[in-house]
C-alpha cells in the first residue's frame, strides 16, 4: 500500500509511539547520548523484546515476524520522532538486511534468530577512511585461510560499530578492482585482532566507530566475489529505512516549533499570528508531507519488488535530506535565542537532521544516482 | 418509492436512450429532450430537470451515454457554477428562467467577483448596487472575468450597504450582460493571450427579482459559488475532449467545447510542462550537464512527491478516513513545481530561451511556459493566501489581528481605482 496504511499498521504505530514516549523522554536521550556506547543493553533488550522490534522484517522461518519494509519504516519513523538511543538502524536496516540479501539459507538460520530475539546487535561496515559509500572505494582485503578468511585494513563511519556483537564487513580479494572481487563477511565484535574506537560525533545520538582489522578471522557471507549486487540492494533498502526515520524526526521538529510559536508572546500578541511565522510553518508542512509521501512510497516499493527501487531509494533519501535540514533550520529560527541553547531540545533533532543528511550519501549524490537510473 | 440500485439505474437509462437517442437531432433540440427526461442532470431535483438520484449514479449514466455516443447537457464553463448557485440559493423564478437554458447550452455565463481593488480580499468589493425606484443600478468595475465577452448572464457580487461591515454589505445578483450599461474589454496578459476580460458598469440595470441573496447575505452565496469552483476545477480539465464522431450534433458539440475551452489553451504551459523536460534535455544534449541534472532531479522529486501526496489524500478519502494535512497542500505545491519546471526549461534551452513563437523551441511552447508560469502562484488563490489557509485551518495558528472587519465598510481604507 503505497498511499495509505492499514488500520493494523496505524494501531501498531500508536502503540509504538506511546511506548517510545514513555521510554525515551529527552532527559533519557541526553543521558544515553553522553555515554560512549550510546545505549543501555538491558533497557534496549527489554523494550525490543516487548515489541519485537528487531524481528519486524525477518521472515518467520528465521525467527522473525515476517513483516515488510513498510512496517520497518513505521518503527524507524517513530524512532526518529522519539530519537530513541538504540542500535536499531544499524541492526535492522544494515546488518539484518545484508544477511537477508547475501546470506545462504543456512547462514540465515544461524544468524537471524538471535538478532530477532534481541540477543545480538549487528551492523554493516562498508565505508573506509575516505567516507565514500561506493563499493569500488573498498580497499580492505580478505584472504582465504583454511575454511575461513582473514581481513586486513580499516573501516570507518561504522554505525554502532564499537558496540555491535556481529559486524558484516565488505572486503575484496587482493588485486581486484571496482565492483569485482567483493565479498561480504561476518566478524564477531570481540574477534582477536579487531580494534574498535568510538568516533566523536557531531550528532551524539548517532554513534560511529573506526575499526582496525589485523588478520581478523571472518566467515564468508554468501558467495565469494559476488557481493556487489546484494550490497547495492542492501544500501537501497537502508536508504529507504533512513528516509523513514528522517521524516519522523522532521515531523517532530515541525510540531515542536509550531507548539512553541503558539505559546510565545511578543509585541503583545502570539508570534504564531505573524504572517511571517505562519508562512514558514506552512512551508515546513509542505516539505515534511512531500518527504513523507516519498518515504512511504519507497518503503512499499521494496515490499512490492518495484524495479525502480534504485531510483526510488535515492529519491526518498534526497527528499528527506533537504526537507529535514530545512525544517531543522526553520525550527531553530522559530525558537529564536532559546533555540540556540543546549538546554532546549531543538538541537538534538537539528543535529540528527544534519547527520542523517550525510549518512549513506547526501542529496546531491542521490539526485545524481536517481538521474543515472532514469536516463540510462 | 423503491430503492434505486446501480443495475436499475443502468437499465433505466439504457432503455430510455434506446428509445430516444438519435444523432440526427440538433444539439439544443436533443438537450431539451434530456432536460424533459431528467437524464441530463440526474442528481438534480425532479422538479428542476433532474431525477433526484444520488450523485454516485452519475458515472453509471455517463457510461451509458458514452456507450451509445449520446451527447450530454452543457457541462463546462461558469454555467455550472451558476446552476449550482441557483439550485442552492435561487428563487423558483430564477430556476424557471435559467436552469433549462444552462443545460441546453443556449446561455453562457460569467462570474463577476474580482475587482482591480480586491483580488485576494474579494469581500472588499466596491462595485456599487444602488436601489433607484424599482431597480438596482450598478456602477463599478470587475476583472479577470473569463468569457465575459460571450456571456449572456453574469453572477455579480456588489456592495449594497456601505454602513454595514465588509462581509455584511454585499448583495448577489444575476446581471443581464447584453445591455448598454455593461462594457467588456479583453485583458491582455503578459503571455500575450487574452483569456480574461475587464467589465465596466455604467448605470447597468438589474431587475429587482434578479437579486439572489438578501442584501447582506451576498458573501454567503458567493462562498457557495467559490466552493463549487474549487470542486469543479478538476472536472473542467478532464472535460475538454469532445467526441470525434461524425454528424451534425457532434459538430455542434465540438464547436461548443472549442469555444468554452479557448481561454484555457495555455493552462498546461502555466503548470510548467514537466512532461517535456526529459525529452528536451535529451534533444539538446543538456542531459549530460551535471548542474542541469541536479535541477531536473529536484523537479522530478518535487513533482512525483506532489503526485504521491495527492494520492495519499485521495486514499484517505476513499477509505472514509479524515484527510490529513496532505489534502490542503496541492495548490501551493503545484506552483512550486511550475516554477522549478520553468527554471529547468530555461537551463535546458539556453540561448533559445531568448526567443518566442516560431523561432523558439517546439514552435513557441517552451517560450509560452516561461511567461505563463507566473500565473500559477496567483490565479485561484495566491501562494500567500494558500499559506494562510494552511496555517490557519490545518495548523490552527491564529489569524492576524483584523483592521477591517468590525467597522462600517465606508470607513475602511481602500484602493483608489484608476480607470
Amino acid at each position: 500500500m503505497r498511499f495509505s496504511f492499514t488500520p493494523e499498521q496505524d494501531e501498531f504505530r500508536t502503540t509504538l509511539r506511546r511506548a517510545l514516549e514513555a521510554r525515551s523522554p529527552t532527559k533519557e536521550v541526553r543521558r544515553l547520548m553522553a555515554t560512549e556506547a550510546g545505549f543501555e543493553r538491558e533497557g534496549w533488550k527489554r523494550l525490543n523484546q516487548e515489541l519485537g522490534l528487531t524481528a519486524i522484517h525477518i521472515p518467520e522461518a528465521y525467527g522473525g515476524q515476517g513483516f515488510g519494509f513498510s512496517e520497518l519504516g513505521i518503527v524507524l519513523e517513530e524512532m526518529g520522532r522519539g530519537l530513541l538511543c538504540a542500535p536499531y538502524l544499524s541492526t535492522t536496516a544494515l546488518g539484518t538486511t545484508a544477511i537477508l540479501n547475501a546470506g545462504t539459507d543456512e547462514q540465515k538460520r544461524a544468524l537471524l534468530p538471535s538478532i530477532a530475539s534481541g540477543d545480538v546487535t549487528a551492523t554493516l561496515a562498508f565505508a573506509e577512511e575516505s567516507g565514500s559509500n561506493e563499493p569500488s572505494a573498498v580497499t580492505m582485503t580478505a584472504a582465504p585461510s583454511g575454511g575461513t578468511f582473514r581481513l586486513d585494513g580499516a573501516k570507518s563511519f561504522v554505525l554502532d560499530g564499537h558496540t555491535s556483537d556481529l559486524i558484516v564487513v565488505l572486503a575484496r580479494r587482493a588485486g581486484s578492482k571496482g565492483e569485482d572481487g567483493l565479498s561480504l563477511f561476518t566478524v564477531q565484535g570481540d574477534a582477536p585482532g579487531l580494534t574498535r574506537r568510538a568516533l566523536k560525533t557531531m550528532d551524539e545520538t548517532r554513534k560511529l566507530a573506526h575499526l582496525t582489522f589485523r588478520s581478523v578471522e571472518a566467515k564468508l557471507l554468501g558467495k565469494e566475489g559476488a557481493a556487489a549486487a546484494p550490497f547495492a540492494k542492501t544500501m537501497q533498502q537502508a536508504l529507504i529505512c533512513l528516509a523513514n526515520e528522517m521524516v519522523g524526526s522532521a515531523e517532530r521538529l515541525r510540531e515542536d516549533a509550531l507548539a512553541y510559536v503558539k505559546m510565545r508572546m511578543q509585541f503583545g500578541r502570539s508570534i504564531a499570528s505573524f504572517q511571517t511565522t505562519k508562512n514558514k510553518a506552512a512551508d515546513m508542512l509542505v516539505d515534511v508531507e512531500l518527504a513523507k509521501s516519498a518515504a512511504y512510497y519507497a518503503a512499499a516499493a521494496i515490499d512490492e519488488g518495484d524495479e525502480d527501487l534504485p531510483a526510488l531509494a535515492s529519491l526518498a533519501k534526497a527528499s528527506a535530506a533537504d526537507a529535514s535540514v530545512q525544517t531543522a533550520i526553520h525550527a531553530v529560527q522559530m525558537h529564536g535565542g532559546i533555540g540556540f541553547t543546549w538546554d532546549n531540545d531543538t538541537h538534538l533533532w537539528f543535529k540528527r537532521a544534519k547527520s542523517s543528511e550525510i549518512l549513506f550519501g547526501d542529496a546531491n549524490e542521490h539526485r545524481e544516482k536517481m538521474m543515472q537510473h532514469w536516463t540510462h | 418509492m423503491s430503492e434505486q440500485t446501480e443495475e436499475s439505474v443502468r437499465s433505466e437509462v439504457r432503455t430510455w436512450l434506446e428509445a430516444n437517442w438519435n444523432p440526427d437531432y440538433g444539439l439544443v433540440e436533443w438537450r431539451n429532450k434530456l432536460v424533459d427526461s431528467g437524464w441530463g442532470a440526474p442528481h438534480w431535483p425532479k422538479q428542476w430537470h433532474g431525477r433526484d438520484l444520488p450523485v454516485k449514479f452519475n458515472s453509471i449514466v455517463d457510461e451509458e451515454f458514452a456507450r451509445v455516443g449520446a451527447v450530454g447537457v452543457a457541462r463546462a464553463g461558469i454555467r455550472t457554477l451558476a446552476a449550482a448557485t441557483i439550485l442552492d440559493h435561487g428563487t423558483d423564478l430564477h430556476k424557471e428562467k435559467f436552469l433549462r437554458r444552462i443545460l441546453t447550452g443556449e446561455d453562457t455565463w460569467c462570474q463577476l467577483f474580482s475587482e482591480p481593488g480586491s483580488g485576494s480580499d474579494m469581500a472588499g468589493a466596491v462595485t456599487r448596487a444602488d436601489r433607484q425606484g424599482n431597480k438596482w443600478v450598478i456602477n463599478g468595475q470587475k476583472v479577470w472575468t473569463t468569457s465575459a465577452h460571450k456571456a449572456h448572464w453574469g453572477l455579480l457580487l456588489a456592495r449594497a450597504n456601505w454602513d454595514a461591515t465588509k462581509h455584511k454589505g454585499l448583495a448577489y445578483f444575476i446581471l443581464d450582460m447584453k445591455q448598454p450599461g455593461v462594457q467588456v474589454h479583453p485583458l491582455k496578459q503578459m503571455n500575450g493571450h487574452a483569456s480574461f476580460n475587464q467589465v465596466f458598469f455604467t448605470d447597468a440595470i438589474v431587475e429587482p427579482e434578479l437579486l439572489v441573496s438578501d442584501v447582506g447575505d451576498g458573501w454567503t452565496v458567493a462562498t457557495t459559488t467559490l466552493m463549487h469552483e474549487r470542486r469543479g476545477a478538476d472536472a473542467l480539465r478532464s472535460w475538454a475532449t469532445a467526441s470525434d464522431r461524425k454528424g451534425r450534433i457532434y459538430e455542434e458539440e465540438r464547436a461548443e467545447v472549442a469555444t468554452t475551452m479557448e481561454p484555457y489553451k495555455w493552462y498546461p504551459q502555466r503548470a510548467g510542462r514537466v512532461d517535456l523536460v526529459m525529452e528536451r534535455a535529451k534533444a539538446t544534449g543538456k542531459i549530460s550537464d551535471p548542474v542541469i541534472r541536479q535541477e531536473i532531479a529536484k523537479l522530478l522529486i518535487m513533482s512525483k512527491s506532489a503526485e504521491w501526496t495527492a494520492r495519499r489524500a485521495r486514499a484517505a478519502q476513499e477509505h472514509g478516513r479524515p484527510q490529513g494535512p496532505e489534502g490542503s497542500l496541492g495548490k501551493l505545491v503545484s506552483s512550486h513545481v511550475a516554477r522549478q519546471a520553468a527554471r529547468v526549461h530555461t537551463y535546458i534551452s539556453g540561448a533559445d530561451a531568448l526567443l518566442s513563437g516560431a523561432d523558439s523551441p517546439m514552435d513557441g511552447v517552451i517560450a509560452e511556459i516561461l511567461v505563463s508560469v507566473p500565473a500559477s502562484s496567483i490565479a485561484g488563490g495566491t501562494d500567500e493566501i494558500q499559506r494562510n489557509i494552511i496555517s490557519e485551518r490545518v495548523l490552527k495558528m491564529p489569524k492576524e489581528p483584523s483592521v477591517d472587519t468590525n467597522k462600517p465598510f465606508k470607513d475602511v481604507p481602500r484602493n483608489i481605482v484608476s480607470s
